[in-house]
């Protein structure tokens, strides 16, 4: 089990949160790119074999949604969302 | 009807083995002390140079070598496999063959699938130990019973066996079950009995397809990963990179399941695939106790028994993206808790092994089988739950890598489906979320 570090709480069991998905690029404005691109911003998420940045809820805590690094291949936590960067 | 007849009929005659599997033959060698077994395949010098490499000795990869061998005499191809023969995901699921979807493009692929598996012994002469023993489905909730009656009709139309049974008829096909009560939070209202679902022996599939792909001329290389794909100045694909050194091929074949996006972003393709850890856990062997596969899909589980006498139990995977092959404690502890409210008799097993398998789910749920915008690159991926796809899938992808079109059976699920928004939105999987 992960200890994932809340901001507001610090850290705690990851079966207090939910997850959010890995964290997506923006939003293109539907009218100023291509059907390529937006399709790609649909349907692509990143899914690095290395560190990730996605979005947790500390659902069953405080109900803060965070960022978070974390390495896809060992599930530790390279950054949490009070580390700098 | 009409649809299955059709699937039944075998392609063309079984492979000629140089050493046939059989009683005789096992007399034979045997009255020899077992000492003039010649080995079931050859491990041959690398080649700079294949008409086709196949990068993965899973079950797809090696699938689809065997039926490019067979049904397009394509002869000169490489199976490139990272680590050992039956190493991967092929040994990292729970063995289960069903064809139980609910989508009008999925049900015949895995109807095929299904037909495929059960001539596979006499087909590769190598025992599979198929045991087409049936799955239950548990129901515990009235919305998933409308579900399974809407499944159920679709899959009517194409051949695939699915009936509804109350739930004494439930309790009497599996006798363990003594949780659900009407107690019970989730009180069992009914079940689903799908007879075509079977197991077999993982190992058998990947030792057997193997042995036929080393009949029929095909070379498989073990400790060979491939560390970049390379294109050509025409932008085609010109082969691969691995520590071996560089090997040309004008086609080449993805079927490495969770590391697809690793190796295809070497040549900057992006795909709608996110790379995820299924897990499962045995428990010690005991004595027949279920002769059937149980999925509870309410209380979010899944067991079989093997013939080993273990309990193989499945659940759902972790949060989030995952390259990792373990199983994690909380999600342990909640596929536990789930079976045990369904077989609270079981609290008394010991549980002797987990592992997991990093398998990688598109956007749709569907698998994705198509040539990338690198000409000659293929890819065959997102197969969430692909070991009963194996047989199936090679097949197809076979057909795709031969002749450059893709099979009937296939066509609804390439890379264009994502272009037009035409998702496949398949909720057959048994715990994708």
């Amino acid at each position: 089990m992960m200890n994932i570090p809340c901001p507001f709480c610090g850290p705690r069991n990851e079966s207090e949160f939910s997850f959010g998905g890995p964290l997506k690029p923006d939003r293109p404005d539907p009218n100023a790119t291509d059907d390529e691109q937006w399709v790609g911003w649909l349907t692509e998420v990143p899914n690095p074999h290395g560190p990730v940045q996605e979005k947790w809820w500390h659902v069953k805590g405080c109900g803060t949604w965070f960022t978070i690094w974390r390495d896809t291949r060992s599930h530790d936590i390279v950054e949490g969302p009070l580390d700098a960067g | 009807m009409q649809y299955r007849l059709d699937y039944y009929l075998p392609l063309v005659k079984n492979v000629p083995m140089k050493q046939s599997y059989s009683f005789l033959s096992l007399l034979r060698h045997g009255l020899n002390k077992h000492t003039t077994w010649t080995p079931a395949w050859r491990s041959l010098p690398l080649k700079d140079r294949y008409d086709v490499i196949v990068i993965g000795a899973g079950g797809h990869g090696l699938a689809t070598a065997y039926y490019l061998a067979k049904e397009h005499g394509l002869t000169n191809i490489a199976v490139l496999e990272r680590g050992w023969l039956g190493g991967g995901n092929i040994a990292r699921n729970t063995i289960t063959i069903r064809s139980n979807y609910m989508r009008d493009a999925s049900i015949p692929f895995y109807v095929k699938s299904v037909a495929l598996y059960e001539e596979m012994t006499q087909e590769l002469n190598f025992n599979t130990m198929h045991s087409k023993r049936t799955m239950v489905d548990v129901i515990q909730n009235y919305p998933m019973m409308r579900d399974r009656r809407r499944r159920q009709h679709i899959m009517d139309i194409y051949g695939s066996t699915y009936k509804q049974l109350s739930p004494s008829q439930v309790r009497e096909r599996i006798p363990a079950l003594t949780g659900g009560g009407p107690d019970a939070r989730l009180p069992i209202v009914g079940g689903y009995v799908h007879t075509d679902a079977a197991v077999n022996r993982h190992d058998a599939v990947g030792w057997g397809y193997a042995r036929a792909i080393d009949a029929l001329g095909g070379e498989i290389h073990q400790q060979t990963p491939v560390t970049q794909i390379l294109r050509g100045t025409d932008g085609r694909v010109a082969g691969v990179e691995t520590p071996r050194g560089v090997i040309r091929a004008p086609k080449v074949a993805v079927a490495v399941s969770g590391h697809t996006t690793t190796l295809t972003e070497t040549v900057g393709l992006r795909l709608p695939l996110r790379t995820m850890n299924l897990t499962a856990f045995v428990s010690e062997p005991v004595k027949p106790l279920i002769d059937v596969i149980v999925n509870c899909p309410d209380a979010g589980f899944y067991l079989s028994q093997s013939d080993k006498g273990e309990m193989v139990i499945g659940g759902a995977p972790d949060f989030g993206q995952s390259f990792r092959r373990d199983i994690k404690q909380h999600v342990f502890e909640d596929t536990v808790t789930a079976m045990l409210s369904l077989f609270p008799s079981f609290k008394k097993l010991k549980l002797m092994r987990q592992w997991g398998g990093h398998l990688d789910i598109a956007h749709d749920a569907s698998p994705i089988q198509d040539e990338t915008d690198v000409p000659g690159l293929f890819v065959t991926a997102g197969w969430w739950g692909g070991y009963k796809a194996i047989p199936a899938g090679g097949l197809t992808l076979a057909h795709l890598v031969a002749t450059g079109q893709p099979h009937p059976l296939m066509a609804p699920f390439t890379l264009k489906r994502f272009r037009h928004l035409e998702y496949v939105m398949e909720t057959g999987t048994t715990t994708a979320r």
